[in-house]
This record gives structure tokens, C-alpha cells and sequence, in this order.
């Protein structure tokens, strides 16, 4: 077990310094302003990491089952979606399934050869939500201030 | 300066080199280039700085003395210094070439495009390379300052400018690219492939703009890189005062500028203004009109959707220039997770949900 502070109280302690204490030094030194910049893309950086931690789990989880429920249901035989290389397991001990976040590079891999090849397009029942749903989630990490996205979740309950 | 203001013209200088993948190149030390370009202008040259630069392409501002046959009021005249390095890598296939950008503003200007004045030519004897100086245009280019407000000239004047842009006479240009729809597209996919990245909503856009492109036309100049972030503007007027970085520049579709400028992320959160976030369609239809244009809105719904995805990819492509170590400044690195943008702006364009709400005046700009 690791100690406390939690990371995401660490990264916020650091984007906090940048923010609240080095910045408005650099901002008063002349010449200093594109420091100033580069500290404040720094600290948002930093809220993306935290973001990404506190939020790709879930929704790692559900763009997972997602897919396997998309690439199934429009008609990809299960002997062509993708199967993770499976680790030597422990007879004695229960199958382990890969964790999702290792599942997502092949099953995006086969819903970008699909949508590449017209096998899967604008119509296919789906695919729409789950391209919603999975960019929403990128937003939430990578930008949550974007104003299309904001648009998007204004209304969600 | 915000991050996606600077984050763009960032974009801006580094498109070409992002497109042409070239490592960076020694520059002439900066007390060398001062003296060199004193000497080609017979003035003395004070307070050279880089304003911004790729791996291939250098832009610096400068002062240098009252030059013979200026108002004797004249005090310093200041002046921006153009230039690709000696020995810089081989240019991108994207990229219309230093001495082709001279020309092309020499060109505007005689066709009423605004744009910062041609001073004069390097010369190779000046050992600065290829490129130009030209006179600094004194005003405002940050994008979320110009979309702060609703500026109808502006707005107006974009498309009287743009349409003057698209009727320079052919038979005039210096040697440029030709580029139609279905080989944009293809370029796209190929950049896009070359990143290794897995991106399902590109290619969702890719397969509809292959499907959907709009036959070849009679190719015009299109400026390239027209957008919320590459205008000069005095904001006391809301005058253009000029029209930058035509290093983009190439034969094609002009509807194509009108797309590039349509993209969501140039209006900088002020979408109910979808001109740069600072004017209305019809505001730039009616300049784009008054000055001979004509526009096919089909096809620059297109554009717009390819613009989209093209900036996805230059994104992608500083992720790749910061991992590949060829570009390792932390921006780059953030400019990487803004593809997600472009992947949201497309779907909306290609499978919009009704319950995305309307565009309304934000607060806070």
C-alpha cells in the first residue's frame, strides 16, 4: 500500500504551485511572458493527467463492452474479432480476463479496419452512440472546457 | 496568450514542417543574422527577435534606421525578416516555398488583399538564405481577442479579400501545387496512417469525405491557411490589415479557404459566430459576393468537414514530432491531445445529436 498524499492530491498540489505561485512571479519579470505561457500549459497538462486517472477506468470499461457488443452485433464472426495472446495462467487458479484498457488497441484496431474498409458506416446500428459516447469520454479527459462538448453535455441529467 | 490561440499559430509555423517531417536545422546565430540583414539594407539593424518559427521556416521582427528616400519623420522603421536557413531539409511537399510566398504577396497586394508590404527580396550574396522582409503590420492576431466580439467588417472584408485572393490570374502565379478533393483525401489517410495511431472517427470521416467529394473544378489560388489566427486586424476599426502566412498556398478549389475558416476550433468558443467566431455567414457570403465570388455551399460544407480532419491530423502529427523527439517542446506534446476536438466537431458534422444545444453568446469570452 502506498502512502498519502494521493497522486491526484500531488498533481493538484503542483498544478496549484504553477498556477498560483510561479506564474504570477513570471508574469511581472519583462521578457518572462512566454515562460509565464509554457507554465500554464504546463498545470493544465497536469489536471489532464489527473483527469485521465480519475476517469479512464470507467470509462475504459464501458468503451470495451461497448465494442464487443458492436463489432458482435454487426456481424463480425467471433473467430475474426480480435483475441488478446493469453498469459500463462495458474491451472489451480480462476481465468483472469485481460483488464480492459488492454482489450482497446485490438478492438479499436478492428472498428477502424471495419469503418476503413465500409464494412461498418453512418448507418450501422450502434455506431453512433458508441462513437459518442467514446469521444465524450476523450473530452472529458483532454479538454472539458471545449465548447462543442459542453454543448453536447449540457443537457445530460 | 491562451493555449489555443498560441497553440495555433503555433500550428501555423510548424504545418509545413510538420507535413515535410524534416529534423531542425542550425540557425545563423542571431548577432550574425542581425549583422547580415544590416548590411543587405544598408541600415542598422536593433531589437532582432523571433516571432516564430518551424523547422524549416524562421520568422523575426526587427528595427532598423530610417532607409534613404523615407519621411524624414521617420524615426526606425520595423520590419519582419521571412527566411528558410541554408541547408534547411528539403521542403514538404506542402509547402509553397519562400521565394513563391514573396511573390504570391506582391500578388494579393496588386489584386486589394490586404497584406504586410514586400520590402525587399534576400539575395543569396546577403547569406540569409531564401526569404524577404516585409514592413510589420502594427495590430491584433490572437484569436480568442478577435472572437470576443461580433465584427461584421471584418467579417465582410474576409470575404472580399478571400474572393480577390481566388481571382488572381492564373497565368500570374509562381509555381505552386495542384491539389483536387479525392487527392486531399488521399494525402489525409496516408498522413494519418503514417501517425500509427487508431482513430475510428477518422475513419468514419475519411470513407464519407472519399464518398462525398465534390468533383475536380478549375483550379484558382487558394490562400491555405485562412483562419482565425493568421489575420491582422486593427481592432479600434475592426479593419483586416492583413493576410498572413501564405506558406500554404497552392492551385485548387477555392471553396477550400472557406472551409479552412469554418472549422469550429478557429472560433475560439464563440460558435454562434461561425466566421473565426467573430462574424456570420451571411456577413462573408456578402463581402465574398460583392467582390465577384460566388459561393457553393455543398462544397464548403466539405471543406469543412476535411479541414476538421486536418487539423485532427496536424495535432496527431505533433504528438508524433514530440514523441519521435524531432519536436520536444512540452507544447507540442499538449497540442497532441486537442485531436479529440477535431474527433467531437466531426461527429457533430457527420452524425449530429439533436440534443446538442444551439450555439449562444458565452458570457466570457
Amino acid at each position: 500500500m502506498q502512502d498519502s498524499p494521493h497522486p491526484d492530491h500531488l498533481l493538484a498540489a503542483v498544478a496549484g504551485w504553477l498556477r498560483d505561485e510561479l506564474m504570477p512571479q513570471l508574469a511581472v519579470q519583462p521578457g518572462l511572458a512566454a515562460s509565464a505561457y509554457q507554465a500554464r500549459v504546463a498545470a493544465n497538462l497536469l489536471d489532464l493527467v489527473g483527469r485521465q486517472l480519475r476517469l479512464a477506468p470507467a470509462t475504459d470499461a464501458a468503451e470495451c463492452q461497448r465494442l464487443q457488443v458492436l463489432l458482435a452485433a454487426n456481424g463480425l464472426p467471433p473467430t475474426q474479432r480480435p483475441t488478446m495472446p493469453q498469459p500463462p495462467t495458474d491451472p489451480q487458479l480462476p481465468a483472469e480476463p485481460p483488464p480492459p484498457s488492454a482489450q482497446l488497441a485490438p478492438l479499436n484496431q478492428a472498428l477502424a479496419e471495419q469503418l476503413a474498409q465500409g464494412r461498418l458506416g453512418l448507418d450501422s446500428p450502434g455506431l453512433a452512440d458508441h462513437l459518442w459516447a467514446t469521444t465524450l469520454a476523450k473530452l472529458a479527459v483532454d479538454q472539458p472546457g471545449y465548447d462543442t462538448y459542453r454543448r453536447a453535455t449540457a443537457q445530460e441529467p | 496568450m491562451t493555449q489555443s490561440a498560441a497553440a495555433a499559430s503555433a500550428a501555423t509555423a510548424t504545418l509545413a514542417a510538420a507535413a515535410a517531417g524534416e529534423p531542425d536545422t542550425p540557425a545563423v546565430a542571431p548577432a550574425q543574422i542581425a549583422q547580415r540583414l544590416s548590411q543587405a539594407l544598408g541600415g542598422a539593424v536593433q531589437g532582432l527577435r523571433r516571432l516564430s518559427g518551424g523547422a524549416s521556416q524562421e520568422t523575426w521582427a526587427f528595427e532598423v534606421d530610417r532607409l534613404p528616400g523615407d519621411d524624414p519623420a521617420t524615426a526606425v522603421r520595423r520590419l519582419v525578416l521571412r527566411r528558410a536557413p541554408p541547408g534547411a531539409g528539403q521542403r514538404g511537399s506542402d509547402s509553397a516555398g519562400l521565394a513563391a510566398e514573396a511573390r504570391l504577396i506582391q500578388l494579393a497586394a496588386e489584386a486589394g488583399v490586404p497584406v504586410p508590404r514586400l520590402v525587399q527580396l534576400l539575395q543569396p550574396a546577403d547569406g540569409l538564405g531564401e526569404g524577404f522582409i516585409s514592413h510589420w503590420l502594427a495590430g491584433e492576431t490572437l484569436g480568442r481577442r478577435l472572437a470576443a466580439a461580433h465584427r461584421p467588417a471584418l467579417a465582410r472584408q474576409c470575404g472580399a479579400a478571400l474572393a480577390r485572393l481566388h481571382a488572381v490570374p492564373m497565368d500570374r502565379l509562381p509555381p505552386l501545387r495542384h491539389t483536387q478533393p479525392q487527392a486531399e483525401v488521399a494525402h489525409l489517410r496516408a498522413w494519418h496512417a503514417r501517425h500509427g495511431t487508431v482513430r475510428p472517427v477518422f475513419q468514419l470521416a475519411l470513407r464519407w469525405l472519399a464518398a462525398h467529394a465534390p468533383a475536380a473544378v478549375p483550379p484558382r489560388l487558394v490562400h491555405g491557411d485562412f483562419r482565425n489566427g493568421n489575420l491582422m486586424v486593427d481592432l479600434a476599426s475592426d479593419d483586416l490589415l492583413g493576410v498572413l502566412d501564405w506558406e500554404l498556398a497552392h492551385c485548387g478549389d477555392p471553396m477550400a479557404d472557406l472551409g479552412w475558416l469554418a472549422v469550429v476550433s478557429w472560433c475560439f468558443g464563440q460558435p454562434q459566430r461561425p466566421v473565426g467566431g467573430f462574424g456570420h455567414c451571411a456577413e462573408l457570403s456578402a463581402g465574398y459576393a460583392e467582390a465577384g465570388g460566388q459561393i457553393d455551399p455543398a462544397r464548403v460544407h466539405w471543406w469543412q468537414v476535411l479541414g476538421t480532419l486536418r487539423w485532427g491530423v496536424i495535432c496527431e502529427s505533433m504528438g508524433q514530432a514530440w514523441l519521435d523527439g524531432s519536436e520536444p517542446q512540452m507544447e507540442k506534446a499538449a497540442i497532441a491531445r486537442r485531436a479529440s476536438e477535431t474527433e467531437i466537431d466531426l461527429l457533430q458534422l457527420l452524425l449530429p445529436r439533436r440534443d446538442v444545444a444551439t450555439p449562444t453568446v458565452q458570457p466570457h469570452a
